[in-house]
Formats: structure tokens, C-alpha cells, sequence
């Protein structure tokens, strides 16, 4: 174990001295919430995979759906049976960019606004997607924050009549990825 | 653990010796194949605790009370005179709760025979892959019912204990695919009063029973009780049932056909008399409508 300490430690130490560092999370947050006029639903996910790459601004996400929970047990065993099909699409990713990386000074405090660009797969569809966020800079930690839309039928995700009052069209993510970790 | 960090320190000494053109694809691939081989558990192997009659290897969730509200109308071969059966009915109003998420108790009165009965569900196996393999999902489910018609022998002296049935019932249950789950259930029961001395208090069955998915909210189900012969109740058939699941959002509704007119286990496995051959078919349906009353976690 502290051989292996060491290691990790030299290769940190290997990675910052080029400069290429990656950081990353096993235990980042996505939430969604679904808000109508029958019922708010909402479910949070805490073990989400997140790296970034502080140069190029490389930025991907990872979470099993599996790992969303909802305060009703139906609601969670419905969101993996019927609309996300977990069994079939176990994971949702993202792959993109962030537009603004060379303006985060990753040893300063600070909120940095930026807006990333990429490919969000989930349910079996990929989409080209744009969404605002920040990179929040605390005590050398970076934080990757962002709240978007995203819609539900660009997934293949069908909402039946008979619920449709209670789902929205629409869906809010919210993310934040705390990297704790180096690379 | 100790060859990843091998790996990771591999990867990181080829970064250092590049121009930090590497992307952040394979941290992900390695982050992603720790995380592979946690516990899947098979979940949603039915859509609710009831496949026709009788019980599935589903619980209810933590803090989830489930009102059922059941009916079995009359025979079918009642004619047009009786509208088929729709002029009777019988009816079941059960309130199940989860406890736990593997721990579930219920109640319920029929008016058949006004009788009540109690049951607990427990999970004792549950199906999983990855890291923890298991092939089914094993429930027990203990049921005691308690008939209070009266009695109409008086020539007899009526003991309380007469008026008692006890069930016990495993549930051995895989989910094959999205669309296909079966079970079986092996079924012991004891009753305190049998119509003549010559006939059994202890009664053995096997049920057996599945559903097949026809879209993702409505699946086909059936469900069969074979009694063991020597250890079941003369003049008795046993218990075929064939119907639908219908499930909109917190609502299951249930719609079947059977040869059973009873509701709850000691009737449907051990007193049906209804023969399909004969037309003795009860139509009926199950209204599932869950509301969660205390906290999941």
C-alpha cells in the first residue's frame, strides 16, 4: 500500500511537472428534478465519474443510471423500467470540452464561468449538447458546476398519456463534481 | 488494486512524456472498470406483490403502503341471465405495507366467507450479477386466515381455532429477460377443520407461475396451483388463472380470468372447484394504488 502510495505520489508529481493534469472524482452529484403542476419529481445520483484535464479542457462524465434515487420506490423502479430502460442503457456519459479553460487559474480562488461543448449519451442516443457552468477554484480544489435542459423526447424517452401531467417535457441536470482527486 | 496502480502510473509517466495531448478517455475506462464489478440486483421481476391470486417474489418498498381492492365477479357460464357473472361479485380490500425493503406485512378482509387474513413477506435471496451472483429470488410468505361465517353445524361444539388457516409458502423466482420472469411456489398449508375425517389438515401444492411483457407498462400472466394428491381436499381442481397487467404510473390494474373464487391462499390453492373445461370461469380484477407514507431511507 505505500509503495503504491509513492507511486501514485511520483506520478502526480510526474503529471504536474508537464503541466498535464488530469483531475478527477468518483463521487461527483447529478441531480435531475421534473417540475409540474401534479408533482415535482426528483432524484440524485453521488456517485458520478467526472475527469477533466486542466489543460486541454477535456471534460467527461459517467454514472450508472441505476444509481439515481428517488424518495418513492416506485418512482425509482419506473425511471429504470420503463424510461431509462437501465438494464438495456446501463450508463449515461458525456464527452466534451470546456470553451474557457486557459481563463481558470487553477491555483486561485475564484468562480470561473465557462460553457462546455459535447456529446451526451444517454438511453441509447447521443446529442451534441451546449451548457453553462462554472469552475469554482477552493483551496486548489476545482469544482465543475452547471445546470442545463435537457429534453426528453431527444432521447427516445416517450412519457404515456396517463402520466403525462405528472413529467415533464423538459428536464433540469444539475451537476457538481467536486475533483478531489489528481492524476 | 496494486497492477492498476501500476497502470495508472504507466499512463502517467506516458503523459509526462508527451505533449499533453492525451484526453481524458482513459481515466474514465479505468475509473468505470472499478466501479464494474459492484452488485446488480434484478429488480421490477413483476409489476406488483400479486401475480393473479397469489403472491410474486415482489415486495413493496420501505414506507410504501399498498391498497389493493380486488374483485372476482361470477361464473362466466351464469348466461346472459346472470350477464355473464357481472351480477355477482366477490371482493378482497387488502392495505400492504413495507417495513423494510425486503420485509413487507399485509391485511385483508373478503367477503368471501368473511374471512380475514394476515400475511409478512420476506426476501430471503435476491437475483444479482456482477460482483455477488445469484440466480432467483427466494421469498417465504407465512399467511394466516381467519373465517368468521357462521358456523352452521350446531350440533357441534364451534372452537376458534376451527375457524383458522395457516399457509406457508416459498417463492423461488428469476427474471430471464426484460420481458420474461417465472416462479414456483411450493405451498404447505394446514387447516384446524376439514369437511369429513377423511380428509387431509395438511394439504401440499405447487404453484407455478410467470409473466411475459407485451410493452413496457402492460404484460401477459398466468398462474397454476397443482395439488398434490392424497394431501388435498376431495371434489377440489386446481387453481388455473390467466390475465393482465395494466400498470399508469402508481396504479397497477389487474385483469384476469379464473376457475378460483376466492382471494386469499387457502381459498384459490386449496377450495377452488371451478373447471375451465366447464365454463366455470370467474372474471375479475385487482386495482393496485401505492402511496408512500414513510420515509425510504
Amino acid at each position: 500500500m505505500k509503495r503504491s502510495s509513492f507511486l501514485i505520489a511520483a506520478a502526480v508529481l510526474l503529471s504536474t511537472f508537464t503541466q498535464a493534469q488530469k483531475i478527477y472524482t468518483k463521487n461527483g452529484m447529478v441531480s435531475f428534478f421534473s417540475g409540474t403542476p401534479v408533482e415535482d419529481i426528483k432524484a440524485e445520483n453521488n456517485q458520478v465519474m467526472c475527469v477533466m484535464d486542466a489543460q486541454t479542457g477535456g471534460l467527461q462524465f459517467s454514472l450508472l443510471n441505476k444509481g439515481f434515487h428517488f424518495a418513492k420506490a416506485l418512482m425509482e423502479e419506473h425511471f429504470n423500467e420503463n424510461y431509462m430502460e437501465s438494464t438495456k442503457f446501463p450508463k449515461s456519459t458525456f464527452k466534451g470540452t470546456v470553451a474557457e479553460i486557459t481563463k481558470v487559474n487553477f491555483t486561485k480562488d475564484g468562480t470561473y464561468p465557462v460553457s462546455v461543448t459535447g456529446d451526451l449519451t444517454m438511453h441509447g442516443v447521443t446529442k451534441s449538447i451546449i451548457a453553462k457552468g462554472n469552475i469554482i477554484i477552493k483551496d486548489g480544489k476545482a469544482t465543475a458546476s452547471s445546470k442545463f435542459m435537457v429534453k426528453l423526447a431527444d432521447y427516445n424517452i416517450s412519457i404515456p398519456g396517463a402520466v403525462k401531467k405528472n413529467i415533464a417535457e423538459s428536464i433540469e441536470i444539475t451537476v457538481n463534481c467536486t475533483l478531489d482527486q489528481k492524476l | 488494486m496494486f497492477l492498476k496502480k501500476i497502470y495508472i502510473v504507466v499512463i502517467s509517466c506516458f503523459w509526462a512524456g508527451t505533449v499533453a495531448a492525451q484526453d481524458t478517455t482513459d481515466i474514465m475506462k479505468m475509473l468505470e472498470s472499478d466501479l464494474e464489478p459492484a452488485t446488480d440486483y434484478t429488480t421490477a421481476t413483476f409489476k406488483t406483490t400479486r401475480l393473479i391470486n397469489g403472491h410474486t417474489v415482489e415486495n413493496v418498498g420501505k414506507g410504501v403502503m399498498d391498497v389493493k381492492i380486488s374483485h372476482r365477479f361470477g361464473k362466466i357460464n351464469g348466461g346472459g341471465y346472470e350477464l355473464f357473472g357481472l351480477d355477482n361479485a366477490t371482493m378482497r380490500l387488502g392495505f400492504d405495507y413495507g417495513l423494510t425493503n425486503y420485509l413487507m406485512v399485509g391485511i385483508g378482509r373478503s367477503t368471501y366467507e368473511k374471512t380475514y387474513d394476515a400475511f409478512f413477506k420476506i426476501k430471503l435471496l435476491r437475483q444479482s450479477k456482477g460482483k455477488h451472483k445469484m440466480p432467483v429470488t427466494l421469498s417465504y410468505v407465512p399467511t394466516i386466515a381467519l373465517k368468521t361465517l357462521k358456523l352452521n353445524d350446531p350440533a357441534r361444539e364451534n372452537y376458534f381455532t376451527s375457524r383458522l388457516f395457516f399457509t406457508h409458502q416459498l417463492i423461488i423466482g428469476r427474471k430471464f429477460s426484460e420481458g420474461t420472469s417465472l416462479q414456483l411456489m411450493p405451498t404447505y398449508s394446514h387447516r384446524n377443520l376439514v369437511p369429513l375425517a377423511s380428509e387431509p389438515n395438511d394439504l401440499l401444492a405447487v404453484g407455478i407461475g410467470g409473466r411475459q411483457k407485451l410493452s413496457k407498462r402492460i404484460s401477459l400472466n398466468f398462474e397454476y396451483y397443482y395439488q398434490v394428491p392424497n394431501y388435498k381436499l376431495i371434489n377440489t381442481t386446481n387453481s388455473l388463472s390467466v390475465g393482465f397487467d395494466i400498470e399508469t404510473g402508481g396504479h397497477v390494474f389487474q385483469l384476469h380470468f379464473t376457475n378460483s373464487q376466492g382471494m386469499s391462499e387457502r381459498t384459490f390453492i386449496s377450495e377452488t372447484t371451478g373447471d375451465w373445461g366447464k365454463g366455470d370461469i370467474y372474471f375479475g380484477f385487482n386495482i393496485s394504488r401505492v402511496f408512500t407514507i414513510g420515509k425510504k431511507h
